[in-house]
């Protein structure tokens, strides 16, 4: 293949990826889950007015289907519905911060670490292995324990430790792609280092970047909901889906159903939502392979 | 091989060294720092200075974390006022209940997560291959508590067969002497666990069922019963030994939701309690342990795996 063909190829590349995506039926269920859940928590409350705020102990653990309660109430009256929209965009809201976040800072580390090489290589990854060594779980509780949490700490927390995993897959495409022709040849031509990470190997490792930060996204969402599980979630009013699930489970022997399985239903499609359009994304991607 | 172990063994020592820098940090990040955080907020600016001068705190940085290193050393990892127990022998008296926990869990996961693989491998992309991979999704997308809890409503609700509470047993003998309470907390656990495996064990497979040694005992007449169990599958779990290293973090990760879950006296329930109680003694003393024993786990498997696959050694000591 020329260079002539390579940048007027008779399809973008990106509307061939679309394409492959489009065909991808479990990559659009995936993102239909997803745009349904973000529709119900954001766009939800703007129909369904509940109040979230003050409790109302006239009406706790009303049953599902009752007047006014389509899902029922919980423990302190809430209206479960309404908890169910404002939970979701916590959960939504802290998983997508905090992928994104964990992506870009991963993605800087592992590209400057792969493509220095030398000692100054091993001395990052050393860092990244330290970190990793310790269970994500129990940095998350240890500073959780530490600061008080809130939206804006648990995505820090959570970003601040989960970009060990980008920065090492980022550093192994970097190493393999310095090593490349048309990098060498840029350097060769008097390109800087910092030329080459931004304009050749970050850009070439985007695909992988993005569908592990797919991944990424699905995974701090477990993490709220492990952290609020732990007792270290958001303190209320404020809600997640995983904080509630955990307030439900109190409630398991009380027959309280309706306080269990939405918030824990919700959780597992959000997750599988992410993993389906992570799974697209990579066919997605692979189509500039195919094309090698 | 000798080059490659003195490699991996100097990796691991420089990564625990690291982390004890970490441990160090973060000790000091605490609000107030570690006299705040031992004697409490009512605690005056003499009795804080009297703390840091005791405990070697007012000292310049380099010399506090060589002290601290020091204590590591010797094996005082603090003193946890809430307990009133030394870190150390709080740890020693629940470590082992969490081995046992995660030992019998990754057993019954890879002794399921094999067949399953193979399975998937053999029938790829036909209904078996979706079945296992949608059931694997599936649990890995279900949190681990909600997991453990619908277990418990079928298991000792609707179904009463198995008790939802893990042994209370103070010593692993105790424990052990009531393997019913240990069933649901062993299969909660692994059932995450072989969604994970089983995905690796599958590509394995797929990769070797592909390569020429394949074809060749195929070419020869082999039934293809004996092509798969003794040709590619003594390949094919190799990885798997690795793949045991890589995943400890997220093992006891899960383990530490699992015991608080079922009330398990393990280290995930001592960490748990001190978060919430904010005891930073214990909570620092287990992070290192338990960052200690990750890096050892790995380090064995990947020796293992390097003695069992001459490969491994070869590529990764060349490059």
């Amino acid at each position: 293949m020329t260079v002539v063909e390579e940048e007027h190829p008779t399809v973008p590349l990106w509307r061939q990826g679309l394409r492959v995506f489009a065909e991808n039926r479990l990559a659009l269920v995936g993102a239909g889950m997803f745009v349904l859940l973000a529709a119900l928590s954001f766009l939800g409350p703007l129909f369904y007015h509940t109040d979230q705020v003050h409790t109302d102990l006239t009406a706790v653990n009303l049953p599902a289907g009752s007047p006014g309660h389509p899902l029922g109430t919980d423990g302190v009256g809430y209206d479960q519905l309404g908890r169910l929209m404002l939970g979701g965009q916590t959960s939504i809201i802290v998983g997508l911060a905090a992928g994104v976040l964990a992506t870009a800072v991963g993605t800087i580390w592992g590209a400057v670490a792969g493509f220095a090489g030398g000692w100054v290589d091993s001395a990052m990854m050393r860092v990244v292995d330290a970190m990793m060594s310790i269970p994500a779980l129990f940095l998350f509780m240890l500073l959780a324990a530490i600061v008080t949490p809130s939206v804006p700490m648990l995505i820090f927390i959570i970003g601040a430790f989960a970009w060990l995993g980008p920065a090492r897959l980022v550093r192994g495409e970097a190493l393999s792609l310095r090593s490349r022709e048309y990098v060498q040849a840029m350097r060769a031509m008097g390109g800087t280092g910092g030329r080459a990470v931004r304009s050749h190997i970050v850009p070439n490792a985007i695909g992988t970047v993005i569908v592990n930060a797919t991944f990424q996204i699905a995974d701090a969402i477990l993490y709220v909901a492990y952290l609020s599980f732990l007792g270290l979630g958001v303190p209320p009013p404020a809600a997640n889906w995983g904080g509630m699930l955990s307030d439900g489970l109190a409630d398991t022997y009380s027959g309280h159903w309706w306080l269990l399985y939405p918030p824990g239903i919700a959780i597992i499609l959000i997750v599988l939502a992410f993993n389906f359009i992570g799974d697209g994304l990579r066919d997605a991607f692979e189509v500039r392979l195919r094309r090698r | 091989m000798v080059r490659y172990l003195i490699t991996r063994v100097g990796q691991a020592l420089i990564v625990v060294a690291l982390v004890t820098v970490i441990a160090f940090v973060i000790l000091h990040l605490l609000p107030g720092g570690a006299a705040r955080a031992t004697l409490g907020k009512e605690a005056t600016l003499d009795q804080l200075a009297a703390f840091n001068h005791t405990m070697g705190y007012d000292k310049p940085w380099i010399q506090q974390y060589l002290l601290y290193v020091q204590r590591l050393l010797h094996g005082d990892l603090g003193y946890s006022f809430q307990l009133n127990q030394s870190v150390l022998e709080a740890i020693v008296q629940r470590l082992p209940k969490t081995m046992v926990l995660s030992l019998l869990s990754t057993l019954l996961a890879v002794v399921v997560a094999i067949p399953l693989g193979v399975i998937q491998a053999v029938r790829r992309n036909r209904w078996p291959d979706y079945a296992i991979t949608s059931l694997s999704l599936l649990a890995y997308a279900t949190p681990i508590f909600f997991m453990g809890l619908l277990m418990i409503i079928l298991f000792s609700q609707v179904w009463p067969i198995l008790p939802p509470e893990a042994p209370q047993g103070f010593t692993v003998a105790e424990v052990l002497a009531d393997p019913a309470g240990l069933v649901l907390p062993t299969i909660t656990l692994a059932i995450v666990t072989v969604a994970v495996y089983s995905r690796y064990v599958r590509s394995a497979m797929v990769d070797n069922l592909n390569e020429n040694y394949v074809r060749t005992a195929r070419s020869k007449g082999l039934p293809e019963r004996r092509v798969i169990l003794t040709h590619t599958l003594r390949n094919g779990l190799f990885p798997i030994i690795g793949l045991l290293g890589m995943y400890l973090p997220a093992l006891f990760s899960g383990a530490l939701v699992v015991e608080s879950l079922f009330n398990f006296p393990g280290m995930g329930q001592l960490f748990w309690q001190a978060a919430l109680k904010r005891d930073y003694p214990i909570l620092l003393g287990v992070t290192v342990i338990i960052a200690v024993a990750t890096v050892v786990g790995s380090l064995v498997a990947d020796l293992l795996y390097a003695a069992a696959d001459p490969r491994v050694r070869l590529r990764r000591s060349a490059s």
